[in-house]
């Protein structure tokens, strides 16, 4: 690649001004990008982050003077080195994307076609499009792969898509999208659907890379903590508008709107740690396996105290949920059992009486599916109070709208239908639903993780509060840290199946931790744009001194 | 093993067990025919003796687990028994004839339209199908759409004699009735055959093209697609190296299907023509209540419905990369 | 049409300025309608080809359910006329035995339709509580053995099955239903046991049986409800099916027998005629009037059921 064609570092190379773009839902246009202006210069890093419904992957799309099926790019000019998009032809633009423009997208398991070697994706915008020949390119995909540090860089590109894990294939698509040299990349929340350790991993490659290539990128994201390692710039969009624009560094220090602190709002919560002596509940030494498969749970032991909340937190495939599974008796365990008040609870749901299930109640991630789309709020809180409670008539419509209120809704919402709430009204009503069968203790499973930060901070407040007036037990189930500080008394960390460690929040979040909890809490991105470089040079630190 | 073998294995083995079981239920059906069934067949006047006889050769003296074989052997090596028809004709002389002397020639037949039907209709309905698909929304795929979607509608003797109508009694361009005769010569059989064949076309080209357009419009959904898209490649390049490659299990499902169901088709088509196929041969057994015949009929269809499915499948796990290239 | 009532936005929560409330998040709100409403509304956005459909269901229903007020004469009522011309005594002629061919197209729709809605009902009691049921019990025995019998039911071609059993057991009507009724549950089997399988991992029947609930009220009212419009645009898939074949049967002589007046039989009787299509085109008519019956009637269905599923699946371009 000629330095010519490239241009200097600090030239505009794209500029998006008034961009207007618009969706088509319930047989209708409305917009979704409501004029938005990007100016990006060479070899400069912007993120783009917002929360759903902001606009920021269309946006990022429409840089490529693309839309997806049911968008239109309505008005607005977006000029790319001199060319203008809105105005090129579709052979003009298409001629752009793979060449001089490329994507990143989330899911990268989706992403790849199942029927073709992975070097062969990898280098075929390049070899199509005559950057280089085929030889070449393949063997500076190589190149690329080791530089991306995947392992066994010389053969990885033989496999298959579905050969490979969900790390490594986002790597590779990085690859992919560098492979012609492009001008520009855009990454598509790359590493959303990754677990923390892995994501600290492919964020520090893929910085690596676009930095050594002087690649301008545009990192899309709803992790301000994850942006704020990648970009130089951060925009800050909601619902289809600009909030703010600032250089990463003065965004986080000094950010000017509301909106912008909100992002990390969750991170404001503090709960004074409590310390109670009465255990409601111990898993004590249990296995437990789905029919035909290894152990998924692994002489799991976790004490309850009465009145606290215990987070067990873990990666994917940790047993964080089978855990909840044996506690509920969905999942009987094949070893060990469940004391619920200092009795054994039976460990099938179909041997456990009414009075023991209406004791322990479960609040699941998704609210969408956790509710009954027919049914309407008052169906839906009321069936425990009628099924538990025994309430009937007026005196459970009192109940129901005294449980409304306690979620801080109000009576206006109780007959509407699951489809006629947002996500943050639906999980209160998940809240209430446990509420209404008037329990001891509740497990909360990954209640917040689906939710925009601002609604997240409103739930664990609520719970918080309900905590306090109820005396209720939590079981907290989350791979979030953030979440962890903000609502847990005790910690569980738990690794394929077994409890790693278990503790306070105080002992557990500090020195000296095992090998695990240390990758685990190291690994959580922090709102300071250094801490991946510091991170990085303590791991190599670390690396060297143990060689 | 490696897992496409294996599979493969599988497959074969599930496609036995199941023609295992028709031929179980096929044979069963001798059981359910009336007490007096052999006087039906022979006629009022059949003498005791000859019924008795009649019992014998069907083996009816036998356990059912020994009959079942010895009818199974049978099959297997082309003797599907004689038919009922023709022995109750006077004087008790039997001229029942041997259900494979009569399956033979109108196999042919059979098998001769359905090729014809076939040859016409899978290209037409894929290149309808695809084109469909990719020029979703458009005039023409509303067009097409809403035409099929009727097609599919009509009973297939509805089509024909819409089709005898049309260019036979008016225009005279096809005869209305197909009874070839055994020494036709090639020609004059294909135009003899072509309004029954163009009846299978009308029918099987609208579910096929409608199954097809399905199947490419759920593949273009593909993230891997719109990735592709994003890359950069062309139109030509995102259908042939990316698409087709991962359409030939949907496609050949489609197709498989549909020919299964021509199998069917025939037999409606084949009475409306006059044609001597297996499936009239089958209805008319139907009719006279003529066991071997319909069993014989029937074990030919199901074993032609089981082996395309089983060949769809078979090409289905030889085009998954999943299985090509286990981890 | 103005379609700006379509959504009711909440308050904007502008959280810049006003802080945070639960109540106030920005939510979507689909106006509420009555059912009455809703029907009026979907009836104004409907394709012509459904609003086609609906009429002509609508007419079929009509005459189905008022034949003996409607047909001239009886259903089986012989004249010694046969094959008489179409005219002013017989709109559309006699048959072979002399039977007025209008009256019996009018008692046919009563018969025929009849017959492939009640064959159709028994398939879906048949197939739809057995495919919820194997849902329910995923992966157990039941479900086993339900979905391998199923498996190998299938593997015969059903109108081939279906003139194996009537050659074993006779062809009349009553065998006709039962023996159909039961090949089609099969496949409404496996359409429910899929759709139900989609409900039966949700969360929210977790929840149910977390509660406690009995298997009744969690198949009643957490599995129904839910599954009921896929099965709604099924009954309309399968009812053309069960239609087509059995008219296909009556047709080959194994149906529908007489003198019960059907449009399969019909046009198998009448077919001869249509050889005279130059010297009487009417005469050569009279086999295409059941026949189109039959033709409209699926088309019909087909429309209204393509438009449910366009409209149920949200499918936009």
């Amino acid at each position: 690649m000629s330095d010519q064609k490239k241009g200097k570092k600090g030239d505009i190379l794209l500029e998006m001004k008034d961009i207007v773009i618009d969706g088509y839902s319930d047989d209708r246009w409305h917009e979704i990008v409501k004029g938005v202006d990007i100016t990006l210069r060479r070899g400069e890093v912007m993120g783009l982050i917002g929360e759903s419904g902001a606009g920021k992957s269309t946006l990022g799309l429409a840089a490529m003077g693309f839309a997806r099926p049911g968008c239109r790019l309505t008005s607005g000019s977006i000029m790319f080195d001199g060319i203008d998009l809105m105005k090129a032809s579709a052979e003009e633009r298409r001629a752009l994307r793979g060449s001089r423009i490329a994507y990143v997208a989330q899911s990268a398991a989706a992403s790849f076609n199942p029927a073709h070697q992975l070097i062969e994706q990898t280098v075929e915008s390049t070899v199509r499009k005559g950057i280089k020949p085929e030889e070449e390119a393949k063997s500076d995909a190589r190149k690329l792969y080791r530089d991306l540090q995947l392992p066994n860089p010389d053969h990885i590109g033989d496999r298959y898509p579905h050969q490979v894990s969900g790390g490594q294939l986002q790597r590779v698509m990085t690859a992919m999208a560098m492979s012609p040299r492009p001008d520009l990349i855009i990454f598509d929340e790359p590493t959303t659907a990754l677990d923390v350790t892995t994501q600290v991993e492919v964020l520090a490659s893929m910085r690596r890379i676009v930095e050594q290539y002087n690649t301008a990128a545009i990192y899309i994201t709803h992790d301000l903590a994850v942006v704020a390692q990648m970009a130089d710039v951060i925009k800050v969009l909601r619902y289809g508008e600009t909030i703010e624009d600032a250089d990463t560094r003065s965004m986080l220090s000094d950010p000017k709107k509301e909106y912008t602190k909100s992002l990390w709002s969750v991170r404001s919560i503090e709960k004074p740690e409590d310390k109670s002596e009465d255990v409601i509940l111990k898993v004590d030494h249990v296995d437990a396996s789905y029919t035909g498969s290894a152990k998924v749970l692994d002489d799991v032991t976790i004490e309850v105290p009465r009145g606290d909340t215990v987070a067990i937190v873990g990666e994917s495939g940790s047993g964080k949920s089978t855990t909840a599974r044996a506690i509920t008796g969905l999942l009987p365990p094949s070893k060990g059992q469940v004391l619920f008040n200092g009795k054994p609870l039976p460990p099938t749901l179909k041997e456990r009486s009414v009075d023991q299930l209406q004791k322990i109640q479960m609040i699941y991630q998704m609210a969408d599916t956790a509710m009954n789309p027919r049914h309407t709020v008052r169906d839906i809180i009321g069936r425990p109070l009628e099924f538990y409670l025994g309430l009937r008539g007026r005196e459970r419509d009192q109940r129901l709208l005294e449980l409304v209120e306690m979620i801080e809704l109000n009576e206006d919402f109780i007959d509407r239908l699951p489809a006629e709430l947002s996500g943050g009204q639906k999980q209160r009503i998940c809240i209430a639903r446990a509420l209404a069968a008037d329990p001891e203790l509740i497990i909360c499973d990954e209640v917040t993780s689906a939710l925009d930060q601002i609604v997240q901070k409103g739930i664990l407040e609520l719970l918080l509060r309900l905590q306090k007036e109820l005396g209720l037990t939590y079981i907290f189930i989350t791979h979030d840290i953030a979440t962890v500080k903000a609502i847990s008394d005790q910690i569980v960390v738990m690794l394929e199946g077994r409890v790693v460690e278990q503790g306070m929040k105080s002992e557990i979040l500090a020195p000296p931790y095992p090998d695990y909890t240390k990758l685990l809490l190291s690994s959580v991105p922090e709102m300071d744009p250094d801490w991946l470089t510091g991170l990085l040079a303590e791991r190599a630190r670390e690396g060297s001194a143990t060689a | 093993m490696h897992p496409v073998i294996r599979t493969i294995l599988q497959r074969l083995g599930l496609g036995l067990v199941t023609l295992f079981v028709v031929s179980l239920i096929l044979f069963s059906s001798i059981e359910f025919l009336p007490g007096d069934f052999g006087e039906a067949v022979l006629g009022q006047a059949a003498l005791p003796e000859t019924v008795e006889a009649f019992r014998k050769e069907l083996g009816l003296h036998l356990p059912m687990h020994e009959r079942y074989f010895d009818w199974l052997g049978g099959i297997l090596t082309g003797d599907m028994g004689n038919s009922f028809s023709g022995r109750g004709s006077s004087g008790g002389q039997d001229r029942s004839r041997p259900v494979i002397e009569l399956l033979a020639p109108r196999l042919a037949n059979t098998l001769f339209l359905a090729s014809m039907a076939a040859i016409i209709s899978v290209p037409l309905a894929l290149f309808l199908g695809i084109t469909a698909a990719l020029y979703r929304n458009t005039i023409y795929d509303r067009t097409v759409n809403a035409l099929t979607l009727t097609t599919i509608s009509f009973p297939e003797f509805f089509v024909a004699y819409l089709l005898i109508l049309g260019l036979s009694s008016f225009t005279k361009i096809f005869p209305s009735l197909a009874n070839i005769d055994p020494d036709a010569v090639f020609w004059e059989r294909v135009y003899l055959t072509a309004l029954p064949a163009l009846t299978l076309t009308l029918v099987i080209v609208a579910h096929m093209m409608r199954m097809t357009r399905a199947a490419i419009i759920n593949l273009m959904a593909s993230p891997y697609i719109e990735m592709a898209d994003l890359k950069g490649a062309s139109k030509s390049e995102i259908i042939l190296r990316h698409a087709l490659p991962n359409a030939w299990a949907p496609i050949v499902t489609v197709i498989a299907f549909n020919l299964a169901y021509l199998v069917v088709g025939v037999v409606v088509v084949e009475v409306v023509f006059v044609y001597p196929g297996v499936g009239q041969l089958m209805v008319d057994a139907v009719t006279t209540r003529d066991v071997p015949v319909v069993q014989g009929c029937a074990m030919i269809f199901a074993a032609t419905y089981i082996l395309l499915n089983l060949f769809a499948d078979i090409i289905s796990i030889i085009t998954n990369p999943r299985l090509l290239h286990p981890r | 049409m103005n379609n700006d009532d379509d959504m009711t936005p909440g308050k904007p929560a502008d959280l810049a300025d006003q802080g945070y409330s639960a109540a106030g998040e920005v939510v979507l709100i689909k106006a509420r309608r009555t059912f009455l409403e809703n029907i009026l509304r979907g009836l104004k956005s409907a394709p012509p080809t459904a609003l086609f459909g609906l009429t002509v269901i609508t007419i079929y229903i009509f005459f189905a359910l008022f034949a003996p007020l409607l047909a001239p004469h009886g259903e089986a009522e012989i004249f010694d006329l046969s094959y008489a011309p179409w005219g002013e005594e017989f709109m559309f002629g006699t048959d072979q035995l002399g039977r007025d061919i209008l009256s019996r197209l009018i008692y046919g729709a009563r018969n025929t339709v009849g017959i492939a809605f009640v064959t159709t009902l028994f398939a879906f009691v048949i197939g739809g509580g057995l495919g919820i049921t194997a849902a329910i019990n995923n992966n157990g025995w039941l479900d086993n053995l339900l979905s391998r019998s199923v498996d190998v039911l299938m593997a015969i071609p059903s109108l081939i099955f279906a003139l194996i059993l009537l050659s074993m057991f006779g062809a009349n009507t009553l065998n006709l239903i039962i023996i159909i009724a039961i090949l089609d549950s099969t496949r409404v089997f496996r359409i429910a046991r899929a759709v139900s399988l989609n409900v039966v991992v949700m969360d929210y029947v977790e929840a149910a049986k977390l509660r406690g609930e009995k298997l009744f009220w969690i198949l009643y009212r957490e599995i129904l409800p839910n599954i009921m419009p896929p099965l709604v645009a099924e009954f309309g898939l399968r009812f053309c099916f069960v239609f087509l074949t059995i008219a296909a049967l009556s047709f080959l002589g194994v149906g529908i027998q007489p003198p019960t007046a059907d449009w399969g039989s019909m046009v198998r009787e009448t077919a001869g005629l249509i050889q005279f299509a130059e010297y009487d085109l009417t005469a050569a008519m009279t086999p295409m009037l059941p026949a189109a019956a039959i033709a409209l009637l699926t088309v019909a269905v087909n429309f209204v059921v393509d438009w449910f599923l366009h409209k149920s699946s949200g499918l936009k371009d």
